[in-house]
């Protein structure tokens, strides 16, 4: 076996990595209102109650709301972004990416407040909207770093070619680069959208009255009782978002096949 | 890019580039840029309860403040507190949570550098995205409740605490796993795995093969060949890698709230509560731009001090 002890090692790390993962549904199903071993049968119950909770199903709507507008608004700003940074030398390109992709490692709490400063200082009242804007900002880079990848594997005589033959740049735009890049967008969008879909602190700052599906979990966390509860939903959500990543990963290694790209895998 | 501009298409390339960036930039500039101008701002102004003064002041760092409320149309000073350098507990709290960035950062990049090593040196080619996908997934579901299942799984009554009591190993339940910094440290650990992985993967990836079979050649035993030109090759992607962890981590909320106890709590709860809470947007600036701040100012010496491994990518 190659890379014996190295192996060995990156099980043992990846077992680290998903044990949490592994425990939410054993939890989830378990019989019992407090969560520790040893565990007690069988129960479907929890599942059951998610059904009867008319704040989780608002929360739930508010988070699709603002998942389905920050994945397409920061998609868009991505393709934007993307395309300028592969395919044109411009001024100010280094500082204006940077800043762009400045909230990768800013603290989330730092982008939450500064704009919660901002929105209260014009005078703006919190809500979905405002939400959105948050998410829009912390989900763009990661857009960007998907389509990236997309774009800088274009071969840019293919662009060309299609100039010569008379097509504007519009039209060259949705008839060749629009084609070899939909696997990219695609996987940016379900990226981005499970981003926001499981963004807390942004949501827990700018959402005033109103809650996302995260601020309703974090909210839950205070009563023990409804805790078994929120496990059930975690489970669901979790098959989600792997579901989600799953398809987004066929369609970004799609995307690079597709363009001739060679795949240096993983996201960012 | 390699190819010149080319005159046919309206306009110059720098003009195209510009205009095709402005969207995003502009968007950045407004809810981005402005945003932390203006609490750096908030920082050096006065509090009047639920308004900004525009009185230009450095309490909030060092020193006694006022708050103001408007009583009757005169503004009248309510509540005393001290700036942010002044008062020892808001100052222990940010040095801890310093501390705790800095162990964070530690454990993660030495445990998750001998996986991007795996994966790189020893998966075939065609495998290394299916790894890593396996080892980003966890990263991208649903962080508070994996942060629960870390307070479940260090709890008294988690597999840990179990496994032990059911060996005999133990006779009451180990307490010291759970509200602590150590909580906190595995937790964050386990949170921003991928982040450190992949710059390290990514760096280890564009080492030329050969360079290492040299060093072999030269006599150099496996693992002085690792200690003299896979490591240095490799410390660009290490560097990233602490940065990307270590500069978050800092303001974690989330973590050290539910698994933090009295003891792990760090300087974004203190932030959370002057925003939220008591309504004292210059403290809660002053707090928030110091600790980053101090990032910068850490940061700035970590790449200063591992500045010859940054300088060019001639050799």
């Amino acid at each position: 076996m190659k890379g014996g002890w190295f192996r060995g090692y990156t099980i043992a790390y990846l077992i680290f990595l998903y044990a949490p993962i592994v425990l939410l549904p054993i939890f989830a199903f378990n019989n019992a209102t407090t969560i520790a071993f040893p565990l007690n049968g069988f129960t479907t119950t929890w599942f059951g109650k998610l059904w009867e909770d008319p704040a989780l199903h608002k929360a739930l709507k508010n988070s699709l709301i603002i998942g389905c507008s920050a994945a397409v608004i920061s998609t868009l700003l991505g393709i934007f972004a993307s395309r300028a940074s592969s395919r044109y030398a411009f001024p100010f390109k280094t500082p204006l990416m940077g800043l762009i992709m400045l909230p990768l490692v800013m603290p989330d709490i730092i982008l939450a407040v500064a704009l919660l400063t901002v929105l209260l200082g014009i005078g703006m009242p919190l809500s979905l909207f405002t939400v959105i804007l948050g998410h829009v900002l912390v989900c763009t880079p990661f857009s960007i770093a998907i389509l990236s990848a997309a774009f800088q594997s274009l071969d840019q005589s293919l662009e060309e070619a299609a100039y010569d033959l008379g097509e504007t740049p519009v039209s060259a735009f949705r008839l060749v680069i629009l084609p070899l890049v939909l696997p990219g967008i695609i996987s940016s969008l379900l990226i981005t959208f499970t981003i926001s879909l499981d963004e807390f602190i942004m949501a827990f700052f700018l959402a005033g009255n109103e809650n996302t599906l995260p601020v309703y979990i974090f909210g839950q966390f205070r009563f023990p009782q409804n805790v078994p509860v929120i496990l059930a939903l975690g489970t669901i959500l979790v098959c989600l978002s792997i579901a989600l990543l799953a398809t987004a990963e066929y369609f970004r290694r799609r995307g690079i096949a597709k363009t001739g790209g060679k795949d240096t895998g993983g996201f960012l | 890019m390699q190819s010149k501009p080319k005159v046919r298409f309206r306009g110059s390339e720098a003009a195209n580039g510009l205009l095709m960036i402005s969207p995003t930039a502009i968007y950045a500039i407004l809810l981005l840029a402005a945003p932390l101008a203006m609490i750096l701002a908030y920082s050096f102004m006065t509090d009047g309860y639920l308004k900004i003064i525009p009185h230009f002041q450095l309490c909030n760092y060092v020193g006694e403040c006022h708050s103001y409320k408007d009583v009757n149309g005169v503004m009248t000073a309510t509540q005393d507190y001290l700036g942010v350098w002044s008062d020892p507990r808001a100052k222990s709290l940010m040095l801890r949570s310093l501390m705790i960035s800095m162990v964070v950062t530690a454990v993660t990049v030495l445990l998750a550098f001998p996986v991007a090593y795996f994966v790189s040196f020893y998966v075939a080619p065609s495998k290394k995205s299916l790894w890593l996908f396996l080892i980003t997934i966890p990263f991208w579901t649903s962080y508070l409740i994996r942060v629960f299942l870390w307070k479940v799984i260090l709890g008294t009554g988690g597999p840990i605490n179990f496994g032990l009591l059911e060996l005999g190993l133990i006779q009451e339940p180990i307490t010291w796993l759970l509200y602590n910094v150590n909580s906190v440290v595995i937790t964050l650990a386990h949170a921003y795995a991928p982040f450190a992985i992949l710059p390290i993967f990514v760096s280890l990836e564009k080492i030329d093969r050969s360079f290492l079979e040299a060093g072999r050649d030269l006599g150099e035993s496996p693992f002085m060949t690792f200690w003299r030109v896979t490591l240095p090759l490799a410390m660009p992607g290490v560097i990233s890698s602490v940065l990307i962890v270590f500069i978050p981590t800092i303001g974690d909320y989330v973590t050290p709230s539910l698994v933090g106890g009295p003891e792990g709590k760090m300087v974004a709860n203190l932030v959370e509560l002057n925003y939220k809470k008591l309504d004292n947007y210059p403290l809660g600036s002053a707090l928030a731009v110091s600790s980053m701040a101090l990032v910068m100012a850490v940061s700035l010496l970590f790449l200063f001090m591992n500045r010859r491994f940054l300088r060019g990518n001639k050799r």
